[in-house]
């Protein structure tokens, strides 16, 4: 009994609940809120290093054995992945302290923080595809929260595109899980792959294979992203990083563990679909990123690049891709939280979200500055940092797989990520600041951001921190990747090979 | 009182109330066996504090129960979660539910379950967001 497994979604379900007591007391929710983050690190950390010695762990909930019952499942994809979550979690916290402001903070905005984080946990963890559709619930009714809370226009004109679109897709979600039980009869995740292989997939099978697909799609701003850049652009940064980082990634896992678990064996038909919908994302994404002129669509649209990066490595099939889609989501989901801090603390630092208006701002903030530059050569996978890896793992195995084209498609989409990056940089950091006149002519853009962006002007200490912890994390992936790639391949071996799985899942 | 003469309205609903809270009390013990359950007694109940709150109005509730209702649904979930981790403490699997047989002063021997008090959390969940949404709504014209 394992009940070490089950700590990662107790411990801020346990806060969250703990905190709806202290709605007026800011400081004390912060100061638990901090602990939780802490303590939950740790837990996932300790999971980490049971699972690398001791193989993949589950936990059987109320003690009823895997076809009946929920089960728990930790291999290493899904516990390294619940780390770095927790990770960004504590960063994007800390983050949160001193830019969320008060007015939020006492309408339960640590609460719903900590149930997004439930949701997303409990999403890697879970061994029932019905458990997951639930903690996809539980992650995004916080999120509806998450990016209604506040209530200002933009927020309140975005919000519905995005309810609308998530309700929808969560209907579909149900629907594709009733067809697949009416066919197979189960729904435990490992005793699925046993019953779909015996009676092989297709027809039928297939047709819910491509509705979880569309399903996830959604969910994740896989070629369905027509929602993401302007949903993502409403809410505070703090809740804009928590959702960069983690909201897509869960929808990404879900398609990578649906397609290397349950549905591999039609991989002529479905994998085609992925590589064709990840050529589309990476190519959109890179033509967004590039076109756009303002700061948050610049970084949106890179958050759906790192999407199709991940979906291209599923598609390979290879072990070298395998490898790499488990590097490149530690990677994305650690350095998109990274972008969307330091994003926040540039716009707060220049007052402005437009690039139009900006310049000079390396005489001010230096370390942001700087700091920036990494992230951007981060991001595009140069060598000493944590992009590279991943990224040269997928093209390896894209290539091994024959993928010439989508290859290509894959590099043209990094220098286009670069590119829209380093314009950024170039533009904000670089040049000459601006007269302090814009105030008075860009109105439309500063007024809105000033009642949310006076309070933060003064450089804090904590976005810094932040933006530092996670900095430090995306460096020492990158240095350490020797260090990393033994758990990395151990956890692509899981995904390349589901019978691992299913056997840990299904032992008598 | 804005609303005094609805005379009718109001002595009927002192008595409904009555009625309806105590078939949400035998839907709320009946779940094991039969229909029931938390879920809808929550709502069952809920039902009779709007009928309250129609007949008289939203401070009458209140003073019926004079507390938060977001604080009622926390501590639901706070019960909710806390008989799921009591397993934790007794070496078992999460959400691990025990049950015995106890002689009880009236009702003889009965069976009593650990998901009772997983429900009565579920119950507390319900009354207390229902009520915070109607009330919420409410309170705004």
């Amino acid at each position: 009994m394992n009940n070490l497994l089950v700590l990662p979604v107790l411990l801020p379900m346990a806060l969250a609940v703990f905190l709806m007591f202290f709605r007026k007391k800011v400081r004390l929710q912060r100061a638990i809120a901090l602990v939780g983050g802490i303590a939950n690190v740790a837990v996932a950390a300790l999971i980490v290093f049971r699972v690398r010695d001791h193989g993949i762990q589950t936990l059987q909930f109320g003690g009823w054995a895997p076809p009946y019952g929920i089960v728990f499942v930790a291999d290493l994809f899904a516990a390294l992945l619940v780390l770095a979550a927790s990770i960004t979690g504590l960063a994007v916290l800390i983050y949160s302290f001193s830019t969320i402001g008060r007015e939020r903070e006492e309408h339960y905005y640590y609460t719903f923080f900590h149930f997004l984080l439930v949701g997303v946990y409990g999403s890697f963890l879970t061994g029932d595809i019905f458990n997951l559709f639930v903690f996809f619930e539980v992650m995004l009714i916080s999120s509806y929260a998450l990016i209604t809370l506040g209530g200002s226009r933009k927020q309140m004109r975005e919000a519905p595109k995005y309810l609308l679109v998530n309700i929808l897709s969560s209907t579909l979600f149900v629907a594709a899980v009733a067809y697949l039980y009416a066919s197979v009869g189960t729904l435990n995740m490992a005793h699925l792959s046993e019953r779909i292989a015996e009676v092989g997939q297709s027809g039928v099978l297939n047709v819910v294979a491509v509705l979880f697909l569309i399903v996830f799609s959604l969910k994740a701003g896989l070629f369905l992203f027509f929602w993401l850049p302007g949903s993502y652009a409403a809410p505070p940064f703090a809740v804009r990083a928590l959702f960069g980082a983690l909201l897509t990634k869960v929808g990404l896992y879900a398609i990578v563990r649906t397609f290397t678990l349950i549905f591999p064996y039609d991989a002529a038909l479905t994998h085609t679909w992925i590589a064709g919908m990840a050529a589309a994302t990476m190519i959109l994404g890179g033509i967004g990123a590039a076109a756009y002129r303002d700061i948050p669509r610049i970084l949106n649209f890179n958050v759906l690049i790192g999407v199709g990066f991940v979906a291209f490595g599923l598609a390979t099939g290879t072990r070298d891709g395998m490898d790499g889609v488990v590097f490149y989501m530690l990677h994305d989901i650690l350095s998109k939280g990274l972008m969307f801090v330091l994003g926040g603390m540039l716009i707060a630092a220049a007052g402005t979200d437009h690039l139009d208006g900006m310049g000079g701002l390396i005489r001010r903030r230096p370390g942001l500055g700087w700091m920036f530059f990494l992230l951007a050569l981060a991001l595009t996978g140069i060598p000493p940092l944590s992009g590279f890896a991943g990224k040269v793992l997928i093209v390896r195995g894209g290539l091994e797989d024959g993928m010439l084209t989508l290859s290509l498609v894959a590099l043209a989409s990094s220098l286009l990520t670069l590119y829209s990056l380093i314009k950024i940089f170039r533009e904000a950091f670089w040049g000459v600041e601006p007269e302090a006149e814009p105030d008075a002519e860009a109105s439309t853009s500063t007024s809105k951001l000033k009642s949310k962006s006076t309070p933060t002007a003064r450089p804090g200490l904590l976005p810094n921190a932040a933006a530092i912890l996670l900095l430090l994390c995306v460096i020492a992936l990158g240095v350490g990747a020797n260090l990393v790639s033994g758990p990395v391949s151990q956890a692509g071996e899981t995904l390349a090979n589901p019978s691992l799985y299913i056997e840990a899942v299904l032992k008598e | 009182m804005p609303r005094g003469s609805d005379i009718f309205l109001q002595n009927i609903s002192k008595i409904v109330v009555f009625i309806v809270l105590a078939f949400a009390l035998y839907l709320f013990f009946t779940g094991h066996g039969s229909p029931g359950g938390g879920f809808i007694a929550g709502l069952m109940s809920a039902g009779a504090l709007l009928l309250l709150a129609l007949a008289y109005d939203i401070e009458t509730v209140r003073k019926v129960i004079p507390f938060d209702f977001k604080l009622i649904t926390a501590l639901g979930l706070l019960i909710a979660l806390c008989t799921g981790t009591g397993a934790l403490f007794f070496g078992e699997p999460f959400l691990k539910h025990a049950f015995g047989y106890f002689q009880l002063p009236l009702l003889g021997k009965t069976e009593l379950h650990t998901a009772l008090i997983f429900d009565l959390g579920v119950y507390l969940a319900v009354v207390g967001v229902t009520m915070t949404i109607l009330l919420t709504i409410g309170e705004d014209s």
